[in-house]
Parts: C-alpha cells; structure tokens; sequence
C-alpha cells in the first residue's frame, strides 16, 4: 500500500488512472477498516468512505473514550480536520478560534500547513450517526429516556469496546429500564468479546432472550465458536425469540384484519340499515361510498381555496358534509326509484345497478376518470410502535372512526326518534301508520341515514385508498358479504362480519396470496350461506321463517 | 297458439335475416349499396352469440325465478375453450414457433404443455369442453347452493362471486390461460382461415344455427311438464315441495343446461371476436347479459332473443357515436325497464299470452321476512 | 304401537327461541280417521301440521307413520310423495298455468325431473283428469289461468290437486276460514267425502264446522293435548272450557 500526495493529486485530476487506483485504495481501506476499529476508537472517523465514517463515528461514542463527545461535536460543527492524504497514524485535529488542538489529546499542536490539511466531510448517513452517537453520549443525561436511548444504541452497536462504559453506566443508573437495556448492552458486548466463563455467558444469553426482537435474533446467530454449551443456549434461546416474534407477527396480522375490519364495517354499517332493516337490495352502495369520498374531495379544495386556516380540519369538516350530501342523494334516490320496488328484491337489484353505472359515469364526466389527490391532515399521518408492533395512525384513526359510527348508529336506533319510528315501521307497517307515523317519510330518513353513513365510510376511505369513480366497486361485494355473514338487520353481527372477514382475509392471505385470498373468502361465503342462510346471528322464531 | 306462432315468427327471423345477410355479403359486389360488409357480418355473429346467452339466461330466471348475475362465466369458459384449441391450431405461425407451447407459455418461461391443455388440439374436444366445463362447474355449484336452498337476492350475489373470483384466477398468468391478455391472434378453425370473409359468413350462419337450435330446445324444454314444473317452482316454491316435487333437482337439471348453452355461445363467440381474455368474466357483463332479457321480456323465449339483439344494436351505435352517453344509457335501461317495463317489450304486445311475470310474493323477500323483527334485534 | 295405527307423534317438542310451540305433543290417528283438532290461538296447531309435513323439524320426539318410517328425517317432498296431502289456509294454486295444468301436476306419478321432461299425458292420466275436472266442478275452465279463477274456484282446484295427488292422510288448515255457512255445511259433506277413502286431520277454529263434522276432537293448549273425545264430551270439559273462556 504505498500512499503518497501523487495519489491523492492524481485523484483530483481524475485521471483513469487515478480514479482506479482511488478506487481500489478505498476498498482497501474500508476492508482494513473493522479490524483497526477494535484498536483504535478514533480510526473510521475521518475515512472517506462515508458508510465507514458513520460506523467510525458509532464506534468512537461507544467506546468510552474521555474525548469521545468533543470529537463528535467538533465533527458535526465541521471543525474536525485531517491530513490531507491518508496517513497509517491518521492524525486528527480540532480547529479553534485560535489554531488547532489535537483531537486524541486535546493539547494545542503547532499549526500544521492549511493546505495540507482537509476538513472531514458530513454526509446525510454521517449526519444520522452523529444524531445516534449524541443518544448514546447521553448517557449521563439527566432524562432516563435520554439515557434509554442511549443504551439502546449501545445495544444496537453491542462493542466490546464499550464494556467498560456500559459497566460504568451500570453502576450508577437507578432507573430499572434503561438498567436492563444496559444490561443487555453488556451482555450482547461480552458475548461479542468472545470472553468470559462459560456462566459468564450462560448469564448473558438468558438476559439477551429476555429482549425477543430481530436485531438480538441476527446477534445471537452471528456469535461464534462458543463453548458447547453457551452454543446450545443460544440456539434454545433462537427458538424461543422465533416464538415471539412469530407470535408478534400474529398480532401483527390482527392488527391489520381489524383495520380492514374497520374499514368494511365502515362500508357494510350503511348497508346494514338499508339491506338490514329495510331489505332493500342497494347495488349502488358502493357509488354512495364513493360521492362520500369525492364530497372529501371538494371540501378540501374548497377549503384550500376560501379558507387555509383550517387545512388541518378538512377532514372534520368533510364528515358532516358527506353525511349530508350521501344522506340527501339516498332520499332522493328511495323517493324516485326504492319506493317503487318495495318487495320486488330482485328488480330492486337491477334498477340499482344501473343507478350505480350511472353515478359512476356521472363523477367521471364531472370530475374526470383518474385519480383525485385528496390529502392527509398531520395529526393522521405518522406511525406508533407498541412492543413489536408498529401501528399506523391514519389506520388507528378509521378503527376509531369505525366504532364510533356503529355506535351513534345503535343509539340513534335505539333511543333516537327516528330509530324509534323506523322499528315501528320494520315491525309493523300498518299498525305504524295506524299509529300516526308518516311510513314514506320513514322509509326515505331511514334510506338517507344509511346512504348518509355510506357517505361518512367514504370520507374515511379518501385516506386509504383511491379517489376514482371506481371506488365503491371494490366495496359493495365485501358489504354484502360481511352483512350476510353478520345476520340481516343485526348490527353487531355486522361487526363480527366485518371483524372475522377482515382477520381471515389478511391471516388467509401470506398464504395464498391476495387474489386467491379473494377467491378463498367467496368459497368461504359460499360454503357459509349453504351453511347458515341466517348469517351467523340469525333471527329465529316464527317470523324468520315467514 | 299464439305462443307457436311466436315461435316460428322467431326462428323464421333469425334464419332468414342471416341467410339474407349472408348472401347480401357473398352475392353483391363490394361497391353495391346492398353489400353487407365483413364487420356487419362479424358484428351480427357477435350477436347471435349474445342471443344464445340471453336464452340461457331466460331459462333459468325467466322459467326458473333463478336470478342469475354470473352466467358469463360460464359464456367465457365456454369461450375460453374454443380460444384454446385455436391457440393450438397456431402452432408454428406463433411468434415463438413453438409447435405445442402457445406463445404466452413461452413468455412466462414453461416448457411443458399443462395437463389441462391435452386434447384442445381436436376441435370436437374443445367443443365437448365448452359444454362440459360450463355444466360441471354449474352442476357443482348449483349442487350446493339449490340443495341448501339458497334462493333470492343470496343467489343472485353468490353467482355474482362465482364470476368475480373467476375472474381473479383467470388473471393470473401461472393459472395457464394467458393470464391478463387471454389468447389472441387466431389463425384458422378447422382449417378456414379466420381472416377470410367466407369464414366469418360461415361462422355467423353456424351461429344462427345454433341459436336456432337452442331456441327449439328450450321452448320444448319449457313447454313440456317439466317446464311447467319450473314455474310452479318459481312462484309457489313451498307448495311444490308439498306435491312431492323436489324444486332443488328440478332448479339443477336447468341451469346445468342454461350453464352448458351459455357456454355454447361463449365458443361461437370466440372465433369471431378474436380474443378471449378474463374481463369476460367481469361481474358488469353478466349483470347486463340480465337487462337483455329484462328489456325483451323475461319468461318468453323470443324476448331473450330480441332484447340481447336490439339492446347491443343500440350498444354498437351509441358507444361509436356518443362513448360518454352508454353507460348513462344503459343504466337508464336498467331503470326503466324494472319500473315501467316489468314484461319488456314482449310484454306490449302479447297482453293475451298467460301472466308468466310473477306478482311479488312474500317468499321471494328474505330481506324483507327477517327485517320485521329486525329493528327490534337491533336494539336489543 | 301396533301396525294398524296411521300415524303416531311421540313426544314431539318444538321450540322457537325458547318459546315452546309443541311442548312434548303426543298424538295417536287409526287408519281411516278423521280427526278434529282445536285449540286457541298459539296452541301449536300449525306447528304440528309443519311437523308433521316435514317443514319444521322437531328438537326431540318422532312422528311415525305407517308402518315404520319416522316421518322426523324426511323432507317435504319425501313425505308428500309417503301419500300425505296438505291443504293450506290460504288457497295456493300455480297462478300462470291452466287449471288441466295445475291438476296435472298434482296427478300422482314420477316427481323425477328427467322424468318430467319426456313425460307425455297418458290416455288414463288424461281419464283421470277428465273425472277431477268434473268432480271441482271446473270442465269448462280447464285452459284458463289459475290466476283467472275466482277465490271459490281456487278453493275447488286446489282440492282438486289434493285428490288428484291421491293421499292417504290429508292434513286440512282452516279449510272453512271466511266462508258462509252454505260453504262451511258443503265443505264438511266434502271432507266427509274424502274420509270415505282416505284419513284425514282438519285444524279449526269453528266450533260449529267441528260439530257438523261429528268426528273425535283433540283439543291442543300450550303445544300439548287438553283433551281429547267426542265433542260434546270436550265442551263439557272444565279444563277446556277455561281455556276458551277463562281468557
């Protein structure tokens, strides 16, 4: 390796030459780079290979070392300068106001030739481990979730190097979970290390199963020519994070079923009323569902374009608006069409779906065949994470969102005026209207309140899926069925409907894969129709089987 | 009988009108103004084929009450069958050249012909299978479903899965029928060229044939005491089981022959189309295969005939002239004809034929029989 | 038991949501009887005709019938083609065809939809049919619609279609519901009629039609039988006379 100025000037010509012979000096350093890490804290830090110079920064703030954290600052200030051509020493100096100290000791240096030095470069991927590097500086912060952070990074780097560090940290941290991710750091250090008895490292496994998650899995499996014993420990302790983290997985997939639980509960809710309670075969739902969406859209814009305050309430605005506009689209649609069809199921399906082609060309004529960009509020954007779990918000939001519709839904019905008056009606038509109840006007609130959920599931759908006259194509067959599946006229069957069709499809679907997962659920239905023409809470007695 | 006569004045139209056109294709100069050209032909074939769809339709919903939303699945297997043994006629023509393998196989990197493709390089074999696979996927489904008495708007969605999901497998490529793009690019047909105009005449007589044919078979079908079964069973379903009837067997044996016409139609289709490709299967298609027979006039055979005819006449017109304005159309259609029309056209003008139309009855309302004590379950 | 009973309902209980519509409803009919059965409103007297027709399934008991065929694992069309006729309170006929269709229908003979298709009308088929048509009295109508008929008629044609299904036990639901008492006195001779060659059970509200009928009465409350006798012997029965005037 002779490495000399003509190298580095031939480099900047960028000569052919030079450039390959750049290259291959790069590659070797980086090849030569993690067997120098474990000897010098401060080697990688001013490599010029920016993937080696953000794992140098890591190694040198877990180390321990005294300078550790001026070094770093000084890095990210842009203040930390090396020589100009790599050196086997690799000498490191700080600028200050006045001159330049040396980085390793800190004591002031003769100033070396300005042009012989250069200043060390920050990327985006050195920025990111300066960012870690700094958490794990923090171990002495006086915030536990500063110095949680802080060993985590230590657990994340898991050095040898940093033992000394972490034992230190031990000793006098009193907060009890930034002491077991402490703990874990020096187990995952000494195993490392490749030290120790083997109870030592017996110890050390069992703290590590302790903590069931990808990065100690890929660490344990990594470990090498250990003692027999410490071998099988650590195979047993494999298993047992497979275990978990399977059963996360699992979690995982319920969280994601009862978030398309949530939205087809969503879409079938409105469906619920019309199809439920008054029978009504309504192939148009979906293009109900999807002027929800759109009336989304246009509250937006206009929104965006009288009122930009309140951008970040677009949303909360929309679900009103579409409540009404759906609401007042199903009126009008049971007074000049439903209400000709009473008792005629199968010519009620038929009228409705051409009701649904001609909405559809009807929003593509106004608002064009493609897709509407309908945007996202801050407060629904983002992601948690829960043990092993990350949860989306803007799908935690719709679950909420879900529920709440079901459950003003069941109030209305229950204690509500017009819920009153439409079981009057469902029981007994005649004795309703006997009784004073004005029955068409009834029929149409009751056809408009589920149009006008549908309109409010189409709000919720604008965030997760597309705006485009299509939308409520892709909803009204898994309406139906999660309606079938509920029982007819049972709002808690609904739930179940779309809760246990929402879990299988996504539990069915790594399996088979999406579309089949489709074609397994119809078979499913199919099968289940056969078996429970009722639905799963079926009406019984005498006048279910009228 | 006003219903014989009918059905002469039926079969005499669609013979005649294609022997007529026929011959003003082959007998006339190009330049005359009485020439039928090449597309009119392969259009009125087009039609024929959708003729043939309607009456199976019109025999299980019309005669049966079985309101079906998924026969043109059994239209495109029908169709996907003939498509294969014209994949096979291709041979070395492909652009592969692959003696056996279709042109798609090849793309997708097989090199084995699948088992199911055996046997589709004999033309009386995919014949067979146009009925075969139709019939038996319609004899296993309606196994089920008639059998657990699955009746009404239920059916009608479950048929309307069956398509859907379909559709879904015929989409994928690794199922072996092409995938997204079907087949295509068809040559010839028992050695006729598929390009040559005497071919496509061939084709829509043979189609006129077959339609002809259909229509005496199931105007004897419904016609004779089984017939009359079926509509006992379609209005007063309880009261058959009380006479001993089975409806379930009897709702089978048709729509095992509906499915097996359907799929009849579906191999006329092919060849003169061109293509068969999974979008057939769409559920939209089946549901307008319904306004057919709705704005003919359900429950009389003839009706199917003209609805299917005159609905995609006016289909082929509109979408050329005003493409926006169909779908409007259509769905105004749908509208209509179930509120003003309930007889179709049929129904104008053959006032003295029996009621085949049946009045709502409460059985045919599942919705409605478990709504009434549904609000109360609701907030119970 | 023995072999000459007709038809035996054992210990037969129906329940609808818990509400017990038959609640252990036993029943014995000898070949050739005519049985009565009354009771108020709720007492289980169509349950047990769904029952026995095979509509509604029992949760425990059985109905045998003849000489070993429990009626309980049968469907309708089983037991209808066993010889058991129902006629329906409300008279329903095959509106869109011919009255000749509707009896032809009924006419006794292969239910087998393969059967049905190639079947062609038989000379005594069509001599069998000539004599119903006479006996409902609808000779001249026989081309017309069902639908056409005016309500008496559809009376006639469905009995008709009874007979001509040719059964050895009929079951009878309310046959004089809404008629005159012209009607009611013809319509018992009629059922009398009928018991000549065949059992038969009629359900009824109508003491007096009962009480025309002159034949054992099984008084049904609560899903399950208050009495049973001749009918003097039941309106002298206290218990009886609680339940229809108690309330």
């Amino acid at each position: 390796m002779s490495r000399g100025p003509r190298e580095g000037r031939r480099c900047r010509r960028s000569s052919p030459h030079g450039l390959f012979a750049c290259v291959l000096l790069t590659v070797l350093l980086t090849l030569s780079a993690p067997v120098r890490a474990q000897q010098e804290p401060f080697a990688n830090i001013a490599s010029m290979t920016a993937d080696v110079e953000a794992q140098g920064v890591t190694a040198l703030a877990v180390s321990g070392n005294p300078r550790a954290a001026t070094v770093i600052n000084a890095l990210r200030d842009g203040k930390l300068y090396t020589w100009k051509w790599p050196r086997p020493d690799c000498p490191l100096y700080i600028r200050t106001d006045t001159g330049f100290v040396d980085a390793r000791s800190g004591a002031p240096v003769t100033t070396p030739a300005a042009s012989n030095l250069r200043r060390v470069i920050v990327n985006d991927s050195v920025r990111a481990a300066i960012e870690i590097a700094e958490g794990a500086l923090d171990l002495s912060s006086p915030s536990s979730a500063a110095r949680l952070k802080a060993a985590e990074v230590l657990f994340q780097a898991s050095d040898p190097g940093a033992l000394a560090l972490v034992e230190k940290a031990l000793a006098k941290e009193h907060d009890a979970n930034v002491a077991r991710v402490l703990r874990q750091a020096y187990a995952a250090g000494q195993l490392k290390s490749g030290t120790g008895s083997v109870a030592e490292r017996l110890a050390a496994v069992r703290e590590l199963a302790a903590r069931p998650d990808l990065s100690t899995r890929s660490l344990l499996s990594s470990l090498q020519s250990q003692p027999p014993a410490v071998a099988a420990a650590i195979t047993t302790a494999i298993g047992a994070i497979d275990y978990k983290l399977k059963l996360w997985g699992l979690a995982e997939n319920v969280y994601y079923g009862i978030s398309l639980g949530a939205v087809l509960l969503l879409a079938a809710s409105g469906l619920a009323i019309t199809f439920g309670v008054m029978g009504v075969i309504n192939m148009a739902h979906g293009e109900i569902v999807m002027v929800g969406a759109y009336t989304t859209f246009v509250v937006q814009r206009v929104i965006a374009a009288f009122a930009p305050a309140l951008d970040q309430f677009g949303l909360l605005i929309a679900v009103p608006a579409a409540f009404v506009v759906a609401g007042a689209l199903g009126v009008l649609i049971e007074r000049t069409l439903i209400r000709f069809l009473y008792g005629r199921p199968l010519e009620t399906l038929l009228a409705t779906w051409g009701l649904s082609l001609i909405l559809q060309q009807a929003v593509r004529s106004i608002f064009g065949p493609t897709n509407q960009d309908v945007s996202s509020p801050e407060w629904m954007s983002g992601s948690i994470a829960f043990g092993g779990l990350t949860l989306t918000i803007n799908r935690l939001w719709i679950i909420l969102f879900a529920i709440l519709v079901l459950g003003a839904l069941m109030a209305v019905l229950r204690w509500g005026r017009l819920g009153r008056n439409i079981r009057a009606v469902t029981q007994n038509r005649r004795m309703a209207a006997a009784m004073g109840i004005r029955t068409p006007l009834v029929d149409a609130l009751t056809f408009g309140l589920g149009s006008g959920i549908a309109g409010m599931a189409g709000v919720a759908l604008s965030q997760i899926d597309n705006v485009s006259p299509n939308l409520g194509q892709n909803y009204i067959i898994d309406s139906f069925i999660v309606v079938v599946v509920g029982g007819v006229g049972n709002l808690w069957g609904t739930l179940f409907g779309a809760m246990i069709l929402g879990v299988v499809d996504k539990f069915v679907e790594p399996f088979f894969g999406a579309v089949l997962a489709k074609i397994a659920v119809l078979v499913f239905l199919v099968l289940f129709i056969q078996r429970r023409p009722q639905g799963l809470f079926p009406l019984k007695g005498r006048v279910a089987e009228a | 009988m006003r219903a014989e006569r009918l059905t002469v004045v039926t079969l005499g139209c669609v013979l005649g009108g294609a022997v007529l056109l026929a011959a003003l294709n082959l007998l006339t100069a190009p330049a005359s103004d009485l020439h039928a050209p090449n597309f009119v032909i392969s259009l009125v074939g087009k039609y024929l084929c959708y003729a043939i769809l309607a009456l199976a339709i019109d025999l299980v919903w019309g005669y049966a009450g079985i309101l079906t939303l998924g026969h043109g699945a059994f239209f495109a297997l029908g169709g996907y069958a003939m498509g294969m043994y014209l994949m096979r006629q291709i041979g070395v023509r492909g652009v592969y050249a692959n003696p056996t393998l279709p042109d798609f196989m090849v793309f997708i990197g097989w090199n084995k012909l699948p088992w199911y493709w055996y046997g589709f390089d004999h033309f009386w074999f995919a014949v067979a299978m146009a009925m075969l696979v139709p019939g038996i996927l319609a004899f296993a489904f309606g196994w089920f479903a008639f059998r657990s008495r699955v009746s009404g708007v239920y059916l009608s969605i479950i048929t309307q899965a069956l398509t859907y999901a379909l559709m879904l497998a015929f989409f994928r490529n690794d199922m072996g029928f092409g995938g997204n793009n079907g087949m295509t690019d068809f040559k010839e047909i028992l050695g006729f060229p598929l390009n040559r105009e005497t071919t496509s005449v061939g084709l829509m007589l043979i189609t006129a044939l077959v339609l002809s044919a259909a229509f005496v078979l199931t105007h004897a079908m419904t016609g004779s005491r089984f017939g009359k079964v079926l509509i006992a069973v379609r209005d007063t379903e309880s009261r058959t089981r009380f006479l001993g009837y089975r409806p379930e067997s009897y709702k089978l044996v048709v729509w095992l022959a509906s499915a097996m016409i359907a799929g009849i139609g579906g191999a006329l289709y092919v060849p003169q189309v061109g293509i068969i490709n999974p979008s057939e299967f769409a559920p939209g298609n089946s549901i307008e295969a319904v306004i057919w027979v709705a704005v003919g006039g359900r429950g009389t055979l003839a009706g199917a005939v003209l609805g299917a005819i005159l609905v995609n006449l006016a289909k082929t017109m509109l979408t050329s002239a005003l493409p926006e304005v169909w779908l409007f159309a259509i769905g105004a259609l749908f509208i209509l004809v179930t509120l003003f029309l309930p007889r179709g056209i049929m129904g104008l003008f053959t006032t003295c034929l029996p009621a085949v139309v049946p009045e709502a009855t409460p059985d045919a309302v599942p919705g409605i029989a478990a709504a009434k004590s549904a609000a109360s379950e609701i907030a119970g | 038991m023995t072999g000459a009973t007709l038809l035996y309902l054992d210990g037969v209980t129906v329940s609808f949501d818990g509400f017990k519509a038959l609640n252990a409803l036993s029943l014995v009919l000898e070949p050739g009887e005519m049985r009565a059965v009354i009771g108020p409103n709720g007492a289980g007297k169509t349950t047990m005709m769904d029952v026995i027709t095979g509509r509604t399934k029992p949760d425990t008991g059985r109905v045998v019938y003849g000489e070993n065929s429990d009626l309980t694992r049968l469907d309708e069309p089983a037991i209808a083609r066993l010889g058991i006729g129902r006629k329906f309170q409300r008279p329903t006929v095959f509106e869109p065809l011919t009255v000749h269709d509707n009896l032809m229908l009924a006419l006794a003979g292969d239910r087998n939809p393969w059967f049905a298709l190639w079947a062609r009308e038989t000379p005594s088929e069509r001599a069998r049919l000539d004599e119903l048509l006479t006996t409902i009295r609808l000779v001249d109508d026989r081309d017309r619609p069902a639908a056409d008929l005016s309500h008496g008629q559809k009376q006639w044609l469905e009995i008709g279609m009874l007979l001509a299904q040719d059964p050895r036990l009929l079951l009878v639901d309310e046959p004089v519901a809404g008629m005159s008492d012209a009607e009611t006195e013809e319509t018992a001779d009629l059922l009398r009629e009928i018991n000549r060659t065949r059992s038969v059970v009629v359900v009824e509200h109508d003491m007096a039609f009962v009480r025309a009928l002159g034949v054992k009465v099984t008084v049904l409350h609560e899903g399950s039988v208050l009495a049973e006798g001749s009918i003097d012997r039941i309106q002298d029965d206290p218990r009886v006379i609680e339940v229809y005037l108690g309330r």
